[in-house]
């Protein structure tokens, strides 16, 4: 099935387009040209490469800002989550009446977002559930990333049969829908842990990097600069890496990131079924699958974890968004 | 345009094979002894089990098994559950349901995406816009269970508007809550890219040219907007059906829908390699044909790509 | 305004005394997050039915800016216009209603785009296309849109209309395209036609059979031409008169071959000395030096005086209209103007 996550993977073709509500006819480029010429007298050894632009450009963006400062206290609640509490998620407390609505003064605190069915703080079990999913979220991607890079860039360079061969491949995995294929090779294991899940989401979720990472190969093996270098004399390792692959990443690195969210709701939904992470692992899916039973008399207990998970994905997603419209040429 | 056909249906055939054999492999493959499973706690019989094994042929070389497998297929026989019900007859019961839902989702996600994409797509940057982005935004971070709870509380529960499970699916105000939590998803991201779409073809060159021919403004947006802009969205909503199909595992589930959905996941559970199989097969053959139909549709509407 | 149908059908205005187009101290801004660029400052010129007028401009003059808003087709955020009028026939387009203006767009003024492959909606039929100005204008059928589409083609001479008139954009050659966005301009017989680089895209040879055609087409329908290009050599064979652009004015205006001969503004001056010449066989090419101007920041005085050889403290303190330009008699010389105080001796320098 598709990955709808991707909704540039249904751009048919790059559009000739000139911008015209921003500047129109050629007076534009000339203000843009020499706006720069100035800037390169005043500063000249600015680097005015694409990713220069782009990360000046994500700096003024407030939704990059803010999806930025949200990852990295996830990633540091992730890394520390003993710093941000001292109650202990695992310490079922059966003396804590779980019907006991959060504390809201006991801040940072095991009571400052209730206790759960097991009389477990909700609050802990949050800060440590960041864990399971940041985990799963960057091996998943950095997985697929380097697999279905790798695969899409050699089909979209060589092309002929080996491009053949390895598109057939691809369309072989991606016809097999991410959520079913995980719960079918999940199954096999019996005891489930993070790195179960990676396997399981890495070794079906690699096609959608693939064919954008040929799509971008394909453009960019066309462009002057690599016919230069070909005619150069450059090896193919060289072209390959030095020429095409920072160019044609662009695209890569977008899909990547929002699929980084896609991987984490997508963990929280395994291990919301029953059949992704297992107790002792502490994960969002979990604590949400199993506040089921109580929801009627404390919705608390599925609301933490449930905005916690929509706030990690939430984050990524923004950060993709930012990075794309950073890199999009068309919108400079 | 004829090659064009005949070169995609002979690349399909791999491909279908390919991912037949690959769910096949996972599915029987895989650790577990799913006879064995199927006795629960008390011990098998071994002659019981061999006997059972040999029925389903469990006891052959696995190439063996497939290529029986896909020779019955073509007879239009899944083969038989291992609690003995052909598995044509399982689905038959199911995928009605699911279609049903899968089909209201898809008008849903067709009718709102696109009208609040064209809303947010023709006034970029207005309040609407920025509405529609934060709203799309949110509807995509939040998984699709949590979605589903959310509705269920709010809606049947809290609201009384509709019951909180299906009871009976022929009644489609009963699949309404269900469908639009389903197609939720999709229709965020209908309205984006239809609103993408927009913004980069009101900047296009021919845009321009319209307005220089004096066109009526109503002119300029169905005729030249809305036919180049819709191209994307189609294709896109096109593949979408069959993905619905797909993804209803947890909102079927959620909202008791009898459908694949729930059969799926209850046959992974219990390890009934049968019923997983055929199922996927069929979901497969849907997403292959549907992915064919959606290229054919992309040459007609794009005659650049017909005459390429 | 009143139309009247003459005997071969054609409409035909009420007849007005004056000039097609007058455009008349012209100012056009864009509001950018860096500041306001100043796009047009103070442009007038006017065309005469029949008559070809060239505006001769490197990128960022302003040239096509001022057409544009011509046409009406800026989009207003983030253009505006502060300042001028823009008379057709008389009467001021910047104050007519949007409808107003748009009836007069296609119809009695039109334009072409320099690249014809992304003007055109590639996902219409060029038949399709070439029809809509007949539908959308005058209300015609499908059918009868449809044989006007084929009509036109066989005028701007694309061999086998009939067959071809169902064809997308992408399916012929440049210079066909052309020709399809010329057979568009013209279709509803305008009074004035706008060419915005026209032949850039184009090759040489392919080039010169476009202007003719597009030469000759003028000469049926007795249209005003404004041609806009930056290419000297398109502009020799087919202009009455050429106004010159820089920096968002007018700094000369003359008609064709006395500009050639005798220019009167250090800029056509150096836009002609760098025009490579078999003569100059192995020596350096000459360059007016520097680049243009930002339009957020418009030198103050004179705008070229930075890139002038002939520079003094009066053309960085004040701007230069456009003076008359004379014989050193004294006799004024007809349609010839120049925005430098020392067109004198810019003229007689030889």
């Amino acid at each position: 099935m598709p990955d709808i996550h991707d909704e540039d993977s249904f751009e048919p073709h790059p559009k000739p387009g000139v911008s015209r509500l921003d500047y129109a006819g050629e007076q534009g480029m000339a203000v843009e040209q020499e706006t720069l010429v100035e800037r390169d007298v005043e500063k000249r050894e600015e680097a005015r490469s694409l990713w220069g632009d782009a990360w000046r450009d994500l700096r003024r963006r407030p939704i990059f800002l803010i999806s930025a400062v949200l990852i990295l206290l996830l990633v540091v609640m992730a890394v520390f989550p003993w710093a941000f509490t001292d109650a202990d998620p695992r310490k079922a407390d059966l003396v804590n009446d779980y019907l006991r609505r959060p504390d809201w003064g006991d801040v940072f605190g095991a009571g400052w977002f209730g206790y759960d069915a097991q009389g477990r703080s909700i609050f802990a079990r949050v800060v440590y559930g960041a864990r399971a999913s940041i985990t799963v979220g960057i091996l998943v991607t950095a997985a697929v990333t380097v697999l279905g890079g790798l695969t899409g860039m050699v089909a979209g360079y060589f092309g002929g049969w080996i491009d053949a061969v390895l598109s057939r491949i691809t369309d072989i995995f991606f016809g097999i829908p991410l959520l079913l294929g995980a719960l079918v090779l999940l199954n096999a294991f019996t005891t489930r842990t993070v790195w179960s899940v990676v396997v399981a989401l890495g070794v079906l979720g690699w096609t959608q990097i693939a064919r954008v990472m040929r799509g971008a190969v394909l453009t960019v093996k066309q462009s002057d600069y690599v016919v230069a270098g070909r005619a150069l004399g450059a090896g193919t390792g060289r072209l390959m890496f030095r020429h095409i692959l920072p160019n044609a990443i662009a695209p890569v690195i977008v899909v990547a990131t929002i699929a980084l969210g896609g991987y984490i709701a997508t963990e929280a939904t395994l291990s919301f079924l029953g059949i992704g992470l297992q107790d002792p692992t502490i994960s969002w899916g979990i604590d949400i699958s199993s506040a089921q039973k109580v929801i009627r008399t404390a919705p608390y207990v599925l609301f933490f974890p449930a905005v916690a998970l929509s706030i990690t994905v939430l984050a990524f997603i923004m950060l993709g968004d930012a990075v794309r419209d950073a890199l999009d040429p068309k919108l400079r | 345009m004829g090659s064009y056909v005949l070169r995609r249906v002979l690349q399909m055939i791999p491909v279908f094979v390919g991912t037949t054999l690959l769910i096949f492999l996972m599915v029987y493959t895989l650790p577990g002894d799913p006879v064995a499973a199927l006795f629960g706690e008390k011990a098998a019989d071994p002659a019981v089990v061999a006997s059972i094994k040999h029925t389903y042929y469990l006891d052959q070389p696995l190439w063996k098994q497939y290529l029986h497998y896909m020779g019955n297929l073509f007879q239009g026989d899944f083969g038989t559950s291992f609690t003995g019900r052909p598995v044509t007859d399982i689905m038959a019961d199911a995928f009605p349901v699911t279609i049903r839902l899968a089909l209201l989702a898809f008008v849903f996600e067709m009718i709102a995406g696109l009208a609040l994409g064209l809303l947010s797509g023709l006034r970029r940057g207005s309040i609407a816009d920025t509405l529609v982005l934060v709203l799309t935004l949110v509807v995509i971070s939040i998984p699709v269970f949590v979605l589903a709870y959310i509705a269920q509380t709010v809606f049947a529960t809290n609201l009384g508007w509709v019951t909180p499970t299906v009871q009976d699916s022929y009644d489609l105000t009963q699949l309404a809550l269900p469908a639009v939590v389903l197609g939720s998803l999709s229709l965020a991201y209908v309205a984006r890219l239809t609103r993408t779409s927009i913004g980069e073809n009101l900047r296009a060159d021919y845009m321009r040219t319209a307005v220089a021919k004096g066109l009526p403004r109503r002119t300029i947006i169905t005729r030249h907007l809305l036919r180049n802009s819709l191209i994307p969205v189609v294709t896109f909503l096109g593949t979408d059906l069959g993905a619905l199909m797909g993804g209803a595992i947890v909102t079927e589930g959620i909202f008791n829908v009898q459908g694949i959905g729930n059969v799926l996941y209850r046959a992974i559970n219990q390890k009934e390699g049968p019923t997983v199989v055929g199922i996927v097969t069929v979901l497969v053959i849907v997403y292959l044909v549907a992915s064919l139909l959606v290229d054919l549709l992309y040459a007609v509407l794009d005659p650049r790509i017909r005459y390429a | 305004m009143s139309t009247a149908v003459d005997t071969t059908g054609r409409e035909r205005e009420a007849p007005y005394q004056g000039p097609l187009l007058d455009v008349r101290d012209l100012h056009v801004e864009f509001v950018t997050r860096d500041g306001v660029a100043r796009a047009v400052n103070g442009v007038s010129y006017s065309v005469a039915a029949g008559e070809t007028l060239a505006v001769l401009g490197e990128s960022g003059s302003g040239k096509s800016v001022t057409a544009q808003a011509i046409m009406g087709i800026l989009d207003m955020p983030p253009a505006r216009i502060p300042r001028g009028e823009i008379l057709y026939r008389g009467q001021d387009m910047l104050r007519m209603s949007k409808e107003e203006r748009r009836r007069i767009r296609g119809r009695k003024i039109a334009m072409i785009f320099q690249d014809a492959l992304s003007a055109l909606n590639p996902v219409l039929s060029v038949g399709y296309q070439l029809g809509e100005m007949f539908r959308a204008h005058r209300g015609v059928s499908r059918k009868e849109a449809g044989e006007k589409a084929v009509e036109l083609m066989d005028r701007v001479r694309i061999p086998a209309a009939k067959e071809r008139v169902n064809d997308y954009p992408h399916q012929f050659s440049g210079g066909m395209r052309q020709r399809i966005m010329i057979a568009m301009a013209l279709a509803l017989e305008p009074d004035l036609i706008i060419a915005d680089e026209p032949t850039t895209a184009l090759d040489v040879t392919v080039q010169a059979q476009v202007m003719d055609l597009l030469a000759e087409l003028q000469a049926e329908y007795n249209m005003g031409l404004i041609l806009i290009t930056h290419d000297l050599g398109v502009v020799a064979d087919v202009a009455d008169k050429i106004a010159v652009m820089y920096a968002g004015r007018i700094v000369e205006t003359a008609p064709v071959h006395e500009l050639y001969a005798r220019p009167a503004h250090p800029y056509t001056r150096g836009l002609l000395d760098s025009i490579p010449r078999l003569d100059q066989k192995g020596q350096e090419l000459y360059a007016i030096k520097g680049l243009p101007p930002n339009l957020l920041r418009i030198p103050a005085g004179c705008a070229f005086n930075p890139r002038c050889p002939r520079a003094q403290d009066v053309c960085r303190a004040e701007v230069p209209e456009l003076f008359p330009v004379t014989e050193e008699d004294g006799t004024p010389l007809e349609g010839r103007g120049s925005a430098c105080f020392f067109w004198k001796e810019t003229l007689h320098d030889r």
